[in-house]
C-alpha cells in the first residue's frame, strides 16, 4: 500500500499515473499481503509450540495451573533443568546418545563411501543390482524386521548391548547415505584418478588420499542428517534397550515422564533438553541440513 | 585404468561390508518375518509349524482391520494434505520475500523426535492446561473437547500432530523442485500474457510431476508404516480408537508375545508397502522425461 501510495504522491510531475495499471497494482499488494499473512501465520503454528514448551518448562506446576499458558515465566526455575539433569538419569541418557550416535554416524559414512565409490567410478558387472539394494531397502518397514532382528540379537547376546542399536542404525541409514553421496561421487573428475594410477597410485591409497578429502562437505550433510536419524530414533532402543545405563534420550525420556508425569517444568525440561543439540545444530548448519534432506528423499 | 579399477578383490572389499550389513540386518529379517509368520511361537520356546494360521487368523481379525483403516484414512489424509504443501510451495517459489527463512522455519518441527512431539502435544492437547483448550475457553467456548480421550476424534487429533511434524518436509521438497524450473520458462509464459495461475497450473506443476509422484509414495508409505508417535501419544486407544497396524504389531509382539501372528502383521505391512509403491509408480508412469 505505502509504494502505491508514494508513487500517487510523487508521480504526478514525473509521470501521469495510468488509473487502469495502478489498479490492479493495488490488488496485487493486497494479494501479496494476504499471502504473507498465511505464511507468516503458518510459521507462527510451526515455532510457536516450542516457544510455549520453553516457557513451561521454566514455571512450577502452580504457575502453569494457575497463569494464563502464555504468560512469560517472570521468576524463571531453572532448577527444573538441575532437577532432571541430576534425579532423572538424564546426564546418562545423554551421553549414551552422543556416542551411539557418533559411532553409529561415523561407520555409517565409511561404509556408504566405499560402496558409493565403487559403484560410481569401478567397473564391475553386479554394480547397478548391488545399487538397486540399497536403493529398495530405503522402502523396508522397520517393523517388518523387528521380531528376526530381535532374535537374532538374542541369539548373539547383543540384545541389551549398545551393539544391537548401533549395527541396526547403521544397516538403516546406509541407503539414505548412499543416495546423498550417490549425487556428488558422479561430478568428481575423472581426471584426478586417471593421473593418479599413471603415477601408480593404488585404489585404496587414492581413495583415502584423494577422494575421502574430496567429499568432505557431502559426508557433512550426511553426517547431520544421520546424526538427526540416530539422535531421534525411538523403536530399536525401545525394543532392544532394557537396562538403564544403555538407554538413548527419546526412551529416557519417555520412561522418566511416565514417572513425573504430573510435573510439567520437569517434563518440559527434559524435552528442551533432548531437542536442544538438534535445534543448536539446525541454526548453525541449517543450509546443508536443507540440502540433505532434499537430495535424501529425492533422487538427483 | 580399468585393469587397476576393475581389480575384482579391491571391488569387493569396498562392497562387502556394507552388503553384509544390510543382508544380515534388513533383507534376511524380512525373509525371517514371513518364515515366522507360519510358525506359533512366544518368543522364547519352540516354535510350532502351523502353516497359514496366523494369516487366516488375520483376515478375521475385526482388531487388524480396524488398525489397517484407521491406517489407510491417515494415507489418505496424508495425500490430501500434499495440496496444500505445494500450494504453499508454489507461493513461496514466487517472488517472496524471506522465502528461504520461511521455509527453514516450517521445517523446525520434523528435526525433532517422534517422542518429544508427541509429549509436547499430549501438552497441547492437555484437557485443563493444555494451549489448545485454554484458547478455546478464552475464546468463550464451552465446549471443550478432549482430544485424545474422546474415541471419535483422537485419531484427527493424531492426525493434526503428524501434519504439524511433517508440513516442513514436503514444502521443502516441492519448493527445491519448482526452484530448479528454469527462470526463462517461467518469464517466457508471462511475456506471453499468461496468469500466476496459469503458470502455476500448465508450466510448474508438469514439469515438477516426477517429484509429485516420489512425494506421493512417501507420503502413502509412510503413513502405512508410522508407528512412534501414536504409540507414543495414545498407545493405540482409548479402546483402539487410533490403533494403527505398527503399533498392534508392536504390541502383539512386545506386549501379548504372540510372536508368530505380529511376525504375519509384519510381513503383510512389508507386502503392502511394496505392492502400493510399485502401483502408484505403474499407475502414474510416464514415457516421456522432462528435460529442461
Amino acid at each position: 500500500m505505502n509504494r502505491v501510495m508514494e508513487k500517487k504522491r510523487t508521480g504526478i510531475r514525473v509521470y501521469k499515473p495510468n488509473p487502469k495499471l495502478s489498479k490492479p497494482s493495488i490488488g496485487a499488494t493486497a494479494a501479496k499481503g494476504i499471502l504473507y499473512f498465511l505464511l507468516v501465520a503458518l510459521a507462527v503454528i510451526q515455532i510457536f509450540p516450542l516457544v510455549w514448551l520453553l516457557f513451561f518448562s521454566l514455571k512450577n506446576n502452580q504457575e502453569v495451573f494457575n497463569t494464563p499458558p502464555l504468560a512469560l515465566p517472570t521468576n524463571p526455575r531453572w532448577e527444573n533443568y538441575v532437577k532432571v539433569w541430576t534425579r532423572g538419569n538424564i546426564g546418562q541418557y545423554f551421553f549414551n546418545s552422543v556416542w551411539i550416535t557418533a559411532v553409529a554416524v561415523i561407520i555409517t559414512i565409511l561404509l556408504a563411501s566405499f560402496v558409493t565409490y565403487a559403484i560410481t567410478r569401478m567397473k564391475w558387472k553386479y554394480s547397478s543390482l548391488v545399487l538397486g539394494i540399497f536403493m529398495v531397502g530405503m522402502m523396508i518397514p522397520v517393523h517388518s524386521t523387528l521380531i528376526p532382528l530381535f532374535s537374532l540379537f538374542v541369539k548373539t547376546k547383543l540384545i541389551d548391548k549398545p551393539a544391537a542399536i548401533v549395527l541396526s542404525y547403521i544397516a538403516f541409514n546406509l541407503p539414505v547415505t548412499i543416495m546423498i553421496l550417490l549425487g556428488f561421487y558422479y561430478t568428481l573428475p575423472r581426471e584426478i584418478e586417471e593421473a593418479a594410477i599413471i603415477d601408480g597410485c593404488s585404489v585404496n591409497r587414492m581413495f583415502f588420499k584423494i577422494i575421502l578429502p574430496m567429499t568432505t562437505p557431502v559426508m557433512a550433510t550426511t553426517a547431520i542428517i544421520n546424526m538427526i536419524y540416530n539422535w531421534n530414533e525411538f523403536v530399536f532402543v525401545n525394543t532392544f534397550i532394557s537396562s538403564d545405563k544403555y538407554k538413548t534420550l527419546t526412551v529416557g525420556v519417555q520412561n522418566f515422564i511416565g514417572q513425573y508425569g504430573a510435573d510439567w517444568g520437569a517434563i518440559g525440561a527434559t524435552l528442551v533438553i533432548s531437542i536442544l543439540p538438534i535445534l543448536l545444530a539446525y541454526l548453525v548448519l541449517s543450509d546443508r541440513i536443507v540440502e540433505g534432506i532434499t537430495s535424501g528423499s529425492i533422487k538427483g | 585404468m580399468d585393469k587397476v579399477m576393475g581389480d575384482k578383490k579391491v571391488i569387493a572389499l569396498y562392497v562387502l561390508p556394507a552388503l553384509i550389513v544390510i543382508m544380515t540386518l534388513v533383507y534376511s529379517p524380512i525373509v525371517m518375518t514371513g518364515y515366522y509368520g507360519l510358525m506359533k511361537w512366544d518368543g522364547i520356546g519352540n516354535m510350532e509349524f502351523i502353516g497359514l494360521n496366523n494369516y487366516i487368523r488375520l483376515l478375521s481379525d475385526p482388531l487388524f482391520w480396524n488398525s489397517v483403516y484407521h491406517s489407510f484414512l491417515l494415507a489418505i489424509f496424508s495425500v490430501i494434505s500434499l495440496m496444500g504443501y505445494l500450494t504453499i510451495a508454489l507461493v513461496l517459489s514466487g517472488k517472496i520475500k524471506g522465502a528461504s527463512i520461511f521455509r527453514k522455519l516450517y521445517l523446525v518441527p520434523m528435526l525433532l523426535s517422534s517422542v518429544a512431539i508427541a509429549q509436547l502435544w499430549m501438552r497441547i492437547y492437555h484437557p485443563t492446561n493444555g494451549i489448545l483448550n485454554s484458547l478455546l475457553s478464552f475464546l468463550g467456548s464451552d465446549n471443550i473437547p478432549l482430544w485424545l480421550a474422546d474415541q471419535k476424534i483422537v485419531l484427527y487429533s493424531v492426525f493434526i500432530a503428524i501434519i504439524w511434524q511433517y508440513a516442513g518436509f514436503y514444502i521443502l521438497i516441492y519448493y527445491a523442485a519448482l526452484k530448479n524450473i528454469p527462470e526463462s520458462l517461467i518469464e517466457a509464459a508471462r511475456i506471453d500474457g499468461a496468469s500466476p495461475w496459469q503458470i502455476a497450473y500448465k508450466i510448474k506443476i508438469p514439469l515438477i510431476l516426477n517429484v509429485i509422484k516420489v512425494t506421493v509414495v512417501l507420503a502413502v508409505v509412510g503413513s502405512l508404516k508410522y508407528f512412534d508417535l501414536i504409540y507414543v501419544m495414545t498407545y493405540g486407544g482409548p479402546d483402539g480408537a487410533s490403533e494403527v497396524i505398527a503399533s498392534y504389531m508392536y504390541k502383539q509382539a512386545f506386549r501379548s508375545y504372540n510372536f508368530g501372528y505380529a511376525s504375519a502383521i509384519g510381513f503383510f505391512l512389508l507386502l503392502i508397502c511394496l505392492v502400493i509403491t510399485w502401483l502408484i509408480r505403474r499407475l502414474t508412469a510416464s514415457d516421456e522425461e522432462i528435460q529442461y
